[in-house]
């Protein structure tokens, strides 16, 4: 069975209230739902013994510079058994925006959180240490947002004293 | 036989402290390899014997910085390395000389961006800039050549007004 039909499946089966958006693209299936269903949808895929995504190869986050679901959290899967990838995608609005974490269900997802954080300004809830990752701790800005220019904010950063 | 049989014979040689100070410092200047990206393997390639950075007596590359005259900055400096970048060039003695290896140390390079410090000239007296993307050992070795000469007609008196730096507080204490 194709992985897609076997996730629409599973899924429908589990959580027959939340729906879910499943697309392929060139073999790479995507899945899209509410973002309110993160973590246990996260679990049921790491756990069910047909899917097992058990490593979370990365976390990171579009900013689509627009009024309605401004940014787009992005979780990329891998199933070391099955061999097959699996992207993973929630929206974000652009007020306060936060996502539950889900570096209780994969222990990576930690710094790949506090990094999307770092850049994109998006807090985990539940996140155990939500920390800056690249830039200094006193630094006020999240450097990846549209809004912020290239070359910075004059005077965003110290220098040493010449 | 030339200067020994010379000396022998009541003979002796008039110079300037300064023009034999100065010729000892020249032959002798001894880097601070502040390597922090790929401009060091073009560092490492002159100090390597096809280039041999030792024929002009720079060949002691001392990873602390006491012991130090000039210090190669080889690399993209970031706003967070930059403290640092410093806080080494401070703790370098004086007399000191700063070679800014590369153009992401000269002027920030192709990193025209938000993280990257548009040239260490904004929180380092610069004496050489180096181009180059990474420059060639060959060329590394000109821009010693050229610190040599500036140092060679670098007088003490050049010395006599550098104040002291104050000492840092910590913690309050």
């Amino acid at each position: 069975m194709e992985i897609k039909e076997k996730l629409e499946k599973l899924l429908t089966e589990k959580f027959p209230e939340t729906s879910f958006e499943l697309t392929e693209f060139r073999g790479e299936v995507s899945l899209k739902f509410n973002k309110s269903v993160v973590v246990p949808v996260c679990e049921f895929l790491k756990n069910n013994s047909e899917l097992e995504y058990d490593q979370c190869v990365d976390v990171t986050a579009i900013d689509w510079a627009k009024k309605k679901n401004r940014f787009t959290v992005v979780y990329h899967l891998f199933s070391i058994k099955n061999k097959t990838r699996l992207r993973v995608s929630c929206d974000i609005e652009e007020h306060e925006p936060h996502i539950d974490s889900v570096s209780s269900v994969w222990q990576s997802a930690n710094w790949y959180e506090r990094e999307t954080w770092d850049m994109y300004g998006i807090k985990f809830d539940g996140h155990p240490d939500l920390r800056r990752m690249y830039m200094s701790e006193e630094f006020e800005y999240h450097p990846l947002r549209k809004e912020y220019p290239l070359m910075g904010i004059p005077g965003d950063q110290p220098l040493p004293k010449k | 036989m030339g200067l020994e049989a010379k000396l022998q014979n009541e003979g002796f040689i008039t110079s300037t402290i300064d023009a034999l100070v100065g010729w000892a410092r020249e032959s002798s200047v001894w880097p601070m390899p502040m390597g922090i990206s790929c401009c060091a393997i073009e560092m490492m390639a002159t100090a390597g014997p096809k280039y041999d950075i030792s024929r002009f007596g720079s060949e002691v590359m001392r990873f602390t910085p006491r012991q130090c005259d000039v210090m190669l900055v080889a690399g993209t400096v970031t706003y967070k390395m930059a403290h640092v970048v410093r806080k080494i060039y401070d703790q370098m003695p004086d007399p000191k000389w700063v070679i800014a290896m590369g153009v992401c140390t000269s002027t920030g390079g192709m990193y025209r961006s938000y993280p990257v410090v548009q040239g260490i000239d904004n929180f380092l007296p610069v004496d050489i800039y180096l181009a180059g993307c990474p420059p060639r050992p060959d060329n590394l070795l000109h821009a010693l050549m050229k610190i040599q000469e500036k140092i060679k007609n670098t007088k003490a008196r050049e010395f006599q007004d550098i104040p002291l730096l104050e000492p840092v507080k910590i913690n309050g204490n």
